[in-house]
């Protein structure tokens, strides 16, 4: 009875946004009158970091400090229409949505700092601190929060903007299946080194090492809880997770986590990431979205790192120590494939 | 451990930007952190009340009485809910884009479908109390035969699962009972190949499995409206769906929520909502209903399994010719979201390869299980799984490296997509070479001399000529016309004008000196010449192809969308 090591790859892609189109979202943004400005919403945030990420894209195209900026959503009194979080269309989307509602509002605040410094707004540019100057001529310059008291009390402006962004549907060829689904995809590889032991059927996933194109990355540090957290879940699914155990027989199914299992702290594995930033045309800043499909690579990478470890194909998710040990029975044990590629296995090929 | 690799694509990129590229923490981070961030079920409304559903006990069954009368004498019962109640008690979820047929009762009435679909929801002071009342509804079923196999579910003669797709299969264009791909002659291409694998790969159903369960709890607000805090993936689209069932309008209903406890696509169904509004509106008092851990594993949608069959036509060179595929996405007794994965599946195949040959059938299937609907990736991750297990498969066949043979089928910038859209801003070949440098997987020179901005294009712009084909079961009522017959070949639609060719990248188990400055890929990608869909306009609209209460719709679809 021995471990074997093992090492598999995976390269995907992945199609950011709702496929085809035809699902707007809006966004509203507004100054109070000292210069602060909410950014009204009805996106949801299940903890992916919509409210941070649209905070930043607003901060950024107001040209104003990101704690100037707060996000509300979401109310459906307040917060205009949105399609929702899902098919990794929030970035994409959403953030679009609001750049079109900062402009406009930045817009109309150019226009009223224009009117304070008596010049030009054409002339004019914001610092990303607080204040609008002339550009070339930092010292006539105006603080937003002037700039905002002056156009509500005084010039009677509404510094507000409104925005949506709307992929015109696309329809499909019932012969063909021609259509234009999505409009920018993110990419992924995954190498994944596991271990199996022949005697329990168990794998371990030792470690990860991964390439991600994701567009620009809008915040890196919500881009890594994203990457490290979606890894995660597609070793879940790789190795744990089924709601059917059977499949297509009903019966076993789990009712809680004791027995939905999922992969505890010690199973985690290391993983190292590369971050590729190849912004999309119509993306946000060029951002495209981690979401979804950082998970994808996991699942067939370990796979093929478990036929590399012991020589069986498991075509069946998950891939439970039953189904390794019934692949190892059939075959006779483990026969790890005579292969070149992938460079030496780490730490040898077999431990005892 | 993550790094940034600002070296590649830097000259697509102005990094000098304020806020935008920053770390900056959450707003909402110490909320979070502190415990003090609400959800939807941190709201104690003075009076409220909880529903808890009686459900099936049977896969498929027909409902032959229900007995609520103990139920109603039951300590602290305030209103019992049948299907009756349920102002419009049949909706499909994509209803909002006339996509698809109503199919699914909010309560059950004469027929149950699934093992957990609920049948009568009872309203109480408290969960406990509900609870005990649930257990004393009689429900005289007549159990039915059962179909849990999507390949089962297609033969003739297998027990027929939703009324509405008699026949176990999701209707696409009013016409197929299956969503079809079909791009140059892969049985052609089959005959010219070095080597065919066919294989088999079988997906799981997966509870998406947030800490928060689904729920929603719903007040009467002053002014005769209806507060509903709610833990929903789509605000909008939980409130028009409310407000179809419940036949309001939509400005009756005001919804909070926005901030989840994990969705991962299973907080899209808006399955609790409508009956929580119902309960309020009959009750006048706040109604609470949440599912608990068990309903939520075994009775809230899970990510649906699917079976994919993958057949490839590939060259010792390297090259795939031909990919051929069959999935099978099994929906469970209703359509909720499974219509649109099938979509998906077929507009992401053949992954991210370019391959001169692709056809594929994609179906949607229904049996007795519980609904599926959305989950991280569904419609893709499973596809992905399937062609890169068949991917590393295919490169030991032809003894190549796994990497390189990802690099030779790589998809570049120009290149024509199976979907017939041309490629842009693609990076597979860089995500590639970046993984296998941080893995210290050995790549031939040739490898990593690739990018995806060179060798696209060209012939690979070009899309063939393809066989079409009127395969298929038909689903019951579909018409013939504007199909071709079997065999008949379409013209290429999007006509290419010529191009000067680049070369295809050559294959790089023969190492070959990289073209030195080819034209940059966006110019040879031909303009989008012909219009996205061309024209065969139905003589006119099927009346049952209508979803029959659909007052409000987002758009109009789709995959069944009138051209």
């Amino acid at each position: 009875m021995a471990k074997h090591r093992g090492r598999g790859m995976a390269a995907i892609n992945y199609p950011i946004g709702l496929n085809l189109g035809g699902d707007p979202s809006q966004a509203l943004v507004h100054s109070n009158p000292t210069g602060k400005f909410t950014v009204a919403l009805s996106s949801i945030d299940l903890g992916q970091g919509m409210k941070s990420v649209t905070r930043q894209i607003a901060a950024e195209t107001l040209g104003i400090p990101v704690d100037d900026v707060y996000v509300d959503t979401a109310d459906s009194d307040t917060g205009p229409h949105c399609m929702g979080s899902f098919a990794s269309r929030g970035t994409h989307r959403v953030g679009n949505a609001v750049i079109a509602a900062a402009k406009e509002a930045r817009g109309v605040m150019m226009e009223a700092a224009a009117e304070e410094l008596e010049v030009d707004a054409g002339d004019l540019e914001t610092d990303g601190k607080g204040n609008i100057h002339v550009r070339g001529a930092p010292h006539r310059s105006i603080t937003v929060k002037e700039v905002a008291i002056a156009a509500q009390f005084r010039q009677g402006r509404t510094i507000s903007g409104r925005g949506i962004f709307l992929i015109p549907m696309s329809g499909v060829d019932p012969e063909t299946g021609a259509m234009k689904p999505v409009t920018t995809y993110a990419h992924a590889c995954l190498v994944a080194d596991v271990e199996v032991d022949d005697e329990t059927g168990d794998v371990a996933v030792l470690k990860m090492n991964s390439a991600y194109e994701l567009g620009r990355a809008l915040n890196p540090r919500m881009v890594e809880q994203q990457l490290v957290g979606g890894a995660w879940m597609g070793m879940s699914h790789a190795l744990y997770e089924t709601t059917e155990p059977y499949y297509p027989d009903r019966d076993h199914g789990p009712s809680d986590f004791n027995e939905y299992l999922m992969p505890g702290p010690g199973d985690i594995a290391p993983h190292d990431i590369a971050v590729l930033e190849r912004p999309a045309a119509d993306g946000p800043f060029g951002g495209k979205g981690p979401g979804e499909m950082c998970a994808n690579p996991v699942l067939p990478a370990v796979a093929n790192a478990i036929f590399n470890a012991v020589g069986i194909r498991i075509d069946e998710l998950p891939i439970t120590p039953e189904k390794v040990l019934r692949g190892l029975k059939s075959q006779g044990g483990a026969k790890p494939p005579q292969v070149p590629f992938g460079g030496p296995k780490p730490n040898g090929a077999a431990r005892p | 451990m993550l790094e940034f690799r600002k070296d590649l694509f830097a000259n697509e990129r102005d990094d000098n930007l304020n806020e935008v590229g920053k770390p900056t923490q959450r707003q909402d981070m110490a909320g979070h952190v502190t415990g003090r961030t609400p959800f939807f079920d941190d709201h104690r409304l003075d009076g409220m009340l909880h529903l808890k559903c009686v459900r099936s006990p049977h896969h498929s069954a027909r409902i032959r009485s229900i007995d609520v009368s103990a139920a109603e004498r039951s300590p602290g019962v305030r209103r019992i809910l049948r299907g009756a109640d349920v102002p419009v008690n049949l909706n499909t979820l994509l209803s909002l884009l006339a996509f698809g047929e109503d199919d699914e009762p909010s309560l059950a009435t004469d027929q149950v479908r699934y093992k957990g679909e609920p049948v009568v929801a009872i309203i109480a002071d408290s969960e406990r109390e509900a609870w005990e009342a649930v257990s004393k509804v009689r429900v005289a079923y007549d159990p039915l035969p059962a179909v849990f196999d999507v390949e089962e579910a297609l033969k003739p003669g297998a027990p027929s699962v939703n009324p509405v797709y008699t026949r176990n299969t999701f209707t696409y264009h009013d016409k197929y009972d299956h969503v079809k791909l079909r791009f140059g002659d892969v049985e052609r291409a089959f005959q010219e190949a070095d080597f065919v694998l066919e294989e088999r790969y079988q997906m799981s159903p997966i509870e998406q499995a947030p800490i928060e369960t689904n729920g929603a709890i719903a007040a009467p607000e002053v002014n005769d409206r209806y507060i509903v805090y709610t833990c929903a993936q789509g605000l909008f689209f939980s409130l028009d769906t409310t407000a179809k069932i419940l036949d309001l309008p939509s400005n009756k209903l005001h919804f909070i929520g926005g901030t989840v406890g994990g969705g991962f696509g299973g907080k899209v169904d808006s399955l609790c909502e409508p009956l929580a509004v119902l309960g309020a509106m009959l009750t006048g008092r706040p109604v609470r209903y949440v599912l608990n851990r068990i309903e939520e594993m075994q009775v809230s949608a899970p990510r649906g399994a699917e079976r994919h069959y993958i057949k490839d036509g590939v060259m010792r060179d390297g090259r795939i010719i031909a990919r051929k595929m069959t999935v099978y996405f099994d929906c469970g007794a209703y359509t909720r979201l499974t219509s649109y994965g099938a979509l998906k599946c077929v507009a992401h195949l053949p992954g991210p390869y370019t391959i001169p040959n692709v056809s594929a059938d994609a179906y949607c299937v229904f049996t007795n299980r519980i609904p599926a609907t959305a989950m991280r990736g569904f419609g893709v991750t499973g596809v992905d799984f399937a062609i890169e297990c068949q991917m590393d498969k295919l490169a030991h066949l032809i003894g190549m490296d796994p990497m390189e043979f990802r690099i030779v089928n790589a998809y570049r910038d120009g290149d024509v997509k199976a979907h017939r859209e041309h490629a842009s801003n693609t990076a597979l070949v860089e995500c590639v070479q970046v993984a296998a440098e941080k893995a210290s997987w050995p790549l031939s020179d040739a490898a990593r001399a690739q990018s995806s901005l060179t060798g696209g294009g060209g012939e690979r712009a070009i899309i063939p000529d393809t066989r079409l084909d009127d395969g298929g079961v038909r689903p019951a009522g579909w018409r013939p016309e504007g199909t071709l017959p079997p065999g008949t070949r379409a013209p290429s639609r999007p006509q290419v004008t010529p191009q000067p060719s680049a070369p295809r990248p050559p294959p790089i188990a023969a190492p070959q000196p990289t073209p030195a400055s080819p034209p940059p890929a966006q110019e040879q990608v031909p303009a989008p010449a012909a219009p996205q869909t061309p024209t065969p306009p139905p003589a006119q609209s099927q009346p049952q192809s209508q979803p029959r209460y659909a007052r409000t719709r987002f758009s109009t679809v789709f995959g069944t969308r009138r051209r």
